[in-house]
């Protein structure tokens, strides 16, 4: 068995803990998250990987207190950020932990700038609404943040606006406004998938670097298992509203546990495996309203038995912090 | 190459410049070059990948060589025969034996006609009676591994993967022997590439099809061409096999390119190569090597003149001075 991975820092920033998020639609109940937990430490990079509609933005999104109440429902759970409890915090509670604890970076940057303010104005606009600091001392730690995320010729670019700017340059503002308030934590939900891989190599060196430089911890959510292997300590992998495994990056990439991972690398075409046919896993992700009993896996999942169909799986401890929820899987393997 | 392999399409020299066009009277003020110079050839029952970030005129290609844009030079020579002089209705005839499919599965299909109906539009075309449409469809459905029942439902009924099936069944459904596919997996979950990829590999198998493969991704498309062109800003920097072209890179674009695609096989102590800055627009294309902006390498006689394709292996061709 490998070494377990030991965090940077040991101390807990992000607690969640059963997180069950649901949607009420007129005849249904879409169970988006179904019973999440994880933590993340201080200085670390988690991911979240799931394909659409496993829940992991609803979760990143339940996190920051942004998911719209009604249709949905925080119907359990904890999110612990340090000592508070996120899900009992007032509005004005939250408004002081958005932005200034936690940030989070979107998918599409040309969506999530304001397109009719500068984008100086933008980012000034973050550190007016947590810090009192002078209008001058706004403007010199903006021109830091536009040079930290290595946008050449800041001072003349804090008045363009968004639509000036190439797509790579709108991500690194959405970073910079992101680290405005030196954040213990950023939430980047896909940030690169709507980039170029140049550009995505870029935004990745420059986030591994800021996070060095600042211990900051970093929440990454995307369904891109490459990304993952490049940028992650320890990773989660989401299925269906679940956490389905989770470990290091080296225990989950190398000693894949769950048939749904296994699947799910094994189906990834690359170079090396050309001339072979790709392993496929059959049918497609169900509907969050209609899931099948017991593990909501089980019709696609070629080790499935009877059971499956009937008992909820419990996570399986492989020791080392690599977990999996397949107790099949796991009571074959423990024999052999 | 292998000159037994018969070539089904060569296109030489493309280029296409789409005219910007400004004030009152419109008068044209500048071109975008969007192709500006893209030379391969495809055998038959081989795939040849296309590949290069948005913007580098991939997707323009595919549509001049269906001749749905007009090139504005250069020759597309398809079974031997140069199509490029041709006129629509010339075309016509020639059209069931090229066809694309889309990247994105929920515009490309019509909402309003059911699949079946979609399928048979072409064999319509072609002037096929009722009944033989109809067994054609069923038999289009059931080789991409959809029900012939599934013929009477509407694309919303369909998940996306399922829709890119009903794509490849709509190519397929007319003497097609080329098809182009534009990005066809990249709308598509991670769990539904490989069933789409298995899908595009068996068909050529069987039918003995040629691919144009237009896709971002390297991964996708190291596994499924067999020879590959990088496209930079309009043309074709590099040119050779697949093998060649993973083990042996030697433009510097081709380089990043390679280094800069996260997969999950890579070594994890080599350093990602970055780039500075980012596409150049290709209104404004400097003139020499269009990648002399961010290239490591860059020196001054890059600057000057065009620069032609050296040849540095058997089948590798590539537009750098320092590759040779």
């Amino acid at each position: 068995m490998e070494e377990a991975y030991a965090p940077p820092h040991k101390d807990t920033l992000l607690l969640v803990e059963d997180l069950r998020v649901h949607f009420r639609g007129h005849d249904h109940v879409a169970r988006a998250v179904d019973g999440v937990s994880f933590d993340v430490h201080t200085g670390e990079t988690v991911c979240l990987v799931g394909e659409s509609g496993c829940g992991k933005t609803v979760t990143a999104l339940a996190i920051l207190g942004l998911v719209p109440i009604p249709p949905g429902v925080i119907a359990s759970g904890k999110i612990r950020l340090r000592d508070t409890n996120l899900l009992t915090l007032t509005e004005e509670g939250l408004q002081d932990i958005r932005g200034n604890q936690i940030s989070m970076v979107f998918q599409e940057p040309l969506t999530a700038l304001n397109p009719v303010f500068t984008i100086g104005d933008q980012i000034m606009e973050a550190i007016q609404v947590h810090e009192k600091v002078s209008e001058n001392e706004r403007r010199r730690r903006c021109i830091g943040l536009l040079t930290d995320v290595g946008i050449p010729s800041p001072e003349a670019r804090l008045k363009d606006y968004p639509h000036q700017l190439s797509g790579g340059q709108r991500q690194r503002v959405m970073v910079a406004m992101a680290l405005a308030c030196h954040p213990a934590l950023i939430i980047a939900d896909e940030p690169t998938t709507a980039l170029d891989v140049t550009v995505q190599a870029q935004i990745l060196n420059l986030m591994k670097s800021i996070q060095h430089a600042s211990a900051m911890s970093v929440l990454y959510i995307t369904h891109d298992l490459g990304v993952v292997s490049t940028v992650a300590d320890r990773v989660y992998v989401m299925y269906a509203g679940l956490i389905v495994e989770q470990g290091t990056r080296d225990q989950v990439f190398q000693h894949p546990r769950h048939p749904y991972t296994r699947g799910l690398l094994a189906s990834l075409p690359s170079r090396s495996k050309r001339g072979k046919r790709l392993y496929s896993i059959p049918g497609s992700v169900p509907n969050p309203a209609f899931k099948p009993k017991g593990c909501p896996f089980h019709p696609r999942c070629s080790a499935a038995i009877a059971e499956c169909a009937v008992d909820f799986p419990g996570m399986c401890d492989y020791g080392h912090g690599h977990l999996s929820r397949c107790p099949p899987v796991y009571s074959r393997e423990r024999q052999e | 190459m292998d000159s037994q392999e018969r070539i089904l399409l060569k296109v030489e020299g493309l280029k296409k410049y789409f005219p910007v066009r400004r004030g009152f009277f419109q008068r044209t003020a500048a071109h975008i070059k969007a192709v500006d110079g893209v030379d391969f050839a495809i055998a038959e029952g081989k795939s040849v990948g296309l590949v290069g970030e948005s913007g580098c005129g991939k997707s323009t290609v595919a549509r001049v060589i269906l001749k749905l844009l007009e090139p504005d030079a250069g020759r597309i020579v398809y079974k031997g025969r140069d199509i490029t002089p041709l006129s629509p209705k010339e075309m016509k005839p020639l059209r069931k034996e090229m066809q694309i499919v889309f990247q994105d599965p929920f515009s490309s299909l019509n909402p309003r006609m059911t699949v079946g109906q979609s399928i048979e539009e072409g064999l319509r075309i072609l002037g096929l009676s009722k009944n033989r449409r109809q067994g054609r469809r069923d038999e289009l459905l059931e080789m991409v591994g959809l029900s012939a029942m599934t013929a009477d439902r509407y694309p919303h009924e369909f998940s996306g993967g399922q829709r890119q099936r009903v794509g490849v069944a709509r190519a397929l459904s007319v003497e097609s022997s080329l098809i182009i596919c534009d990005e066809p997996i990249s709308a598509l979950d991670v769990s539904i590439q490989a069933q789409i990829i298995n899908l595009l590999k068996d068909l050529q198998d069987r039918l003995d099809l040629s691919y144009l493969f237009i896709s971002h991704d390297l991964n996708v498309v190291g596994y499924l061409s067999d020879t590959v062109a990088v496209m930079y800003l309009g043309h074709v920097v590099e040119y050779a096999r697949a093998d060649t072209l993973f083990e042996d890179p030697r433009h510097p674009y081709t380089r990043v390119l390679l280094s800069a695609v996260p997969s999950v096989e890579a070594d994890l102590t080599s350093k990602i190569k970055t780039l500075k800055g980012e596409v150049p627009s290709p209104m404004d294309p400097p003139p020499g090597c269009k990648f002399q902006g961010r290239c490591p390498l860059v020196e001054p006689r890059c600057k000057q003149g065009e620069i032609d394709f050296s040849r540095v292996g058997e089948d590798h061709l590539v537009r750098c001075w320092k590759a040779t």
